[in-house]
């Protein structure tokens, strides 16, 4: 246990560098994704084609290969701004497709007669989208989305593979320095994780609960 | 096309949008040719030397040679095999973890919903690294057993909202013809949670496929683990051409698996 009490501001610094990468990729992450879902939503087919093949391509990539290209290649073209940056980078482009998911099926999951009245009742596009659409789609997106944040919060955790000193990295030094109390030591960083984790889970059923769609 | 956001278009909106199609796609051409040259085009390093453009001979010609190919196959390999393993476990486990979170015993039930929140919470490289430190298993079965026990807590919820989908006549009548609970479970609920619940599970064997690579950082080798020892032993000149053969046989196996998982999902509709 005192491997653990000793090492607190190193666990503590990790900490704060995992947040720091959850938050800043997370936004990152839901802007780029909004931009995406935009794309694969919209009329025009080679937006949405488009869209497809970069969905499909991020996301059967493993988020160690896309680290490996932002920690490595990215420096190698002249593009080093530091690992966390490099990190939070990869971490977006990897999360974002996922954000584009969460909200289209959002969007398609409005009912199409919900769109029909709006339009017969005379709104028109802009209109309905505000009005009748999006209230609902954003209501629908939110749980997913935050599942997809929780995915997030432990993907930061290969970040500490490539020189970051997030949570995972803190483990990793401080596993090396006490190697007696190893499982204290995973434990504690378990816990932290699992802060992260489970406080967004229970957000996420709280929400789901409080603005689930009647129908 | 069937969208909330908009009509079927009418031929003057057809017309715009193909219009507009046009020009998108020849912004986006436009755009992937600047990267593609950008990516080409020779650089000066710090010394004044000029390397070659990323697409120059010089750097591919390293595929001549087949002991490289061999290396990148023994790497996919070991890839596939840590992720077949883990996933027979993973299904295993995924049957067992939802047996328990849906017992009727509340004894069995509230540990395993504590356990199975446990392990959906935590970064699946931790429990590797768990696995590795605490049970010294060697880099294989670390990643074996951290892989396999993440992705049967989520097959096993997977399983536990399918069992919880079917219709209660099919419980009932199960035990109404004398099955015990266990068998009613077994040879009625199964069968069909598993069929609803195929795509869902094959889809979490790509994310199974992908997490692999997570395995590098505890020391398997793996395909990224070839790709970072050729890297090593021919220089940097060729990473990125290793880069990109790796990035192709990964996206090659994870979306020939996807598509695999499409079309159980359109078959599985009867």
């Amino acid at each position: 246990m005192d491997a653990v009490i000793d090492n607190l501001p190193v666990f503590l610094e990790g900490f704060r560098n995992t947040l720091g990468l959850l938050v800043i990729s997370g936004v990152g992450a839901l802007i780029l994704g909004l931009i995406v879902a935009g794309l694969r939503i919209s009329p025009i087919g080679s937006f949405r084609g488009f869209a497809t093949v970069y969905t499909e391509i991020i996301r059967n990539t493993p988020l160690t290969l896309i680290l490996f290209f932002c920690a490595f290649l990215l420096p190698y073209l002249q593009f080093s701004p530091g690992y966390f940056t490099l990190a939070a980078i990869g971490l977006t482009v990897y999360t974002s497709p996922f954000v584009a998911e969460a909200v289209r099926s959002g969007i398609n999951g409005v009912h199409v007669g919900q769109a029909e009245a709006a339009r017969s009742i005379g709104l028109g596009f802009g209109q309905s989208l505000a009005f009748v659409i999006l209230p609902q789609a954003l209501r629908m997106v939110v749980p997913p989305l935050i599942n997809v944040f929780i995915a997030l919060a432990k993907n930061t955790s290969v970040a500490g593979a490539f020189f970051v000193f997030e949570l995972f990295g803190a483990a990793r030094q401080v596993t090396n320095d006490r190697g007696d109390q190893v499982l204290a030591i995973l434990l504690a960083v378990a816990v932290f994780y699992l802060l992260i984790t489970v406080t967004l889970g229970i957000i996420a059923g709280r929400v789901e609960k409080r603005v689930a769609v009647l129908r | 096309m069937t969208s909330v956001l908009y009509d079927a278009p009418g031929p003057k909106a057809r017309r715009m949008s193909r219009i507009i199609s046009y020009v998108g796609v020849a912004v986006i051409a436009f755009g992937v040719v600047a990267l593609v040259l950008a990516l080409g085009a020779p650089k000066a390093s710090a010394n004044g030397a000029v390397q070659p453009g990323l697409w120059d001979l010089s750097r591919w010609d390293v595929f001549n040679d087949l002991e490289v190919w061999r290396s990148l196959g023994r790497g996919a390999l070991a890839t596939l095999e840590m992720a077949g393993v883990a996933a027979v476990l993973a299904l295993v486990l995924g049957v067992l973890f939802s047996f328990g979170r849906a017992s009727d015993t509340a004894w069995i039930r509230v540990p395993t919903t504590v356990v199975l929140e446990f392990f959906r919470g935590m970064p699946v490289l931790l429990m590797m690294l768990f696995v590795l430190l605490v049970f010294s298993t060697g880099s294989f079965w670390a990643g074996v057993a951290a892989l396999a026990v993440y992705n049967g807590a989520i097959i096993g919820e997977a399983l536990r909202a399918g069992i919880k989908a079917l219709p209660r006549g099919q419980r009932e009548a199960g035990l109404a013809i004398g099955l015990t609970p266990i068998a009613t479970r077994l040879r009625i609920e199964f069968p069909q949670a598993f069929r609803q619940m195929l795509p869902i599970i094959i889809a979490q064997l790509v994310v199974l496929l992908k997490d692999t690579s997570l395995a590098f950082v505890v020391g398997y080798s793996e395909l990224l683990r070839s790709m970072r020892d050729l890297t090593n032993f021919f220089g940097n000149r060729y990473s990125f051409s290793f880069f990109f053969v790796v990035l192709v046989i990964y996206l090659a196996m994870n979306l020939s698996l996807s598509w695999l998982a499409r079309r159980i999902a359109r078959r599985g509709g009867s």
